[in-house]
């Protein structure tokens, strides 16, 4: 395997600063909600990884389009990445709304159109893993992968756009809530620095843990290469 | 004026819950690409001329 570029090592860096300023942000920077304590804070780290949650879904699903059309390997590697990377901040996004719905809605969960499609959204991806594992032929796994990101990536649109559409109790932070939703608040100037760092934070974060995922990938697929040439 | 109440333990929580999950992610990527790394290295040993590439 090719020794580790400088330019991943410095991004290793950078994202280790960004998420501890982020932590720094919406910890202590950004001034307590009067309504709901501090238990509002974890809305900082809740956005940002449903932000690289959803990009991610959207880049596999773009990756399989490319897959579809090139056959190259690498864009499977890529889409690979992206929904390992995007399920993991998913995951903590859904467990922070949770969290957070306990002292704001009384409740850990409910089956709300936000709360049921990002659900939804986080299973179709873990049973990518699983249904993926089911294929021995790589190339057959790998069409698999490029047309169920393709189908699953419609997921990401939709739950990002179901608080606007629908009547639910889901706060919107940009745009109109629904008139039922509870928990909403007016950001003020060091809360918008706080959620906008968030964003940024998570995303360097993101690209990086990317970029660490396509090479394991690469790597994976040169051991399994050899294992073959070996076994012939 | 009401006072703010304390939901602390919930901003801890998922605090713990966020930094603990990105941490077992980053060890598991280190962890496969190190027993990559082995097998990678075994294989060599094994057949190092069909591992000229």
């Amino acid at each position: 395997m090719q020794s580790k570029p400088i330019v991943l090592t410095i991004l290793d860096i950078v994202s280790i600063i960004v998420l501890g300023v982020a932590a720094y942000l919406a910890l202590v920077f950004a001034p307590t909600e009067l309504v709901m304590g501090d238990v509002q804070r974890v809305f900082y780290f809740h956005v940002g990884t449903a932000w690289v949650g959803l990009l991610g879904f959207v880049l596999a699903a773009i990756a399989g389009i490319a897959y579809l059309v090139t056959k190259d390997m690498k864009w499977d590697r890529f889409e690979v990445a992206a929904v390992e990377v995007s399920t993991m901040f998913f995951f903590i996004t859904i467990v922070l709304g949770s969290i957070w719905a306990r002292p704001a809605w009384n409740t850990w969960w409910t089956w709300d159109p936000r709360l049921t499609t990002a659900a939804v959204t986080e299973l179709i991806y873990i049973a990518y893993f699983m249904l993926r594992q089911g294929l021995e032929d790589p190339e057959k796994r790998a069409r698999f992968g490029a047309v169920y990101t393709l189908l699953g990536g419609l997921s990401a649109p939709i739950t990002f756009m179901v608080i606007r559409l629908f009547r639910t109790i889901h706060p919107v932070v940009i745009g109109n809530a629904s008139a039922e939703a509870q928990g909403g608040f007016d950001m003020t100037a060091d809360m918008r620095t706080a959620f906008f760092f968030a964003l940024f934070a998570f995303t360097v974060v993101f690209i990086d843990l990317m970029w660490h995922r396509v090479r394991l990938g690469g790597l994976q697929e040169k051991v399994e290469q050899l294992k073959l040439n070996i076994s012939m | 004026m009401e006072a703010i109440p304390d939901t602390s333990g919930y901003m801890v929580a998922g605090y713990v819950v966020a930094f603990a999950t990105m941490g077992i992610y980053v060890l598991s990527v280190y962890l496969r690409n190190r027993n990559l790394q082995r097998d990678l290295e075994t294989l060599k040993e094994l057949d190092p001329e069909k591992i000229s590439k």
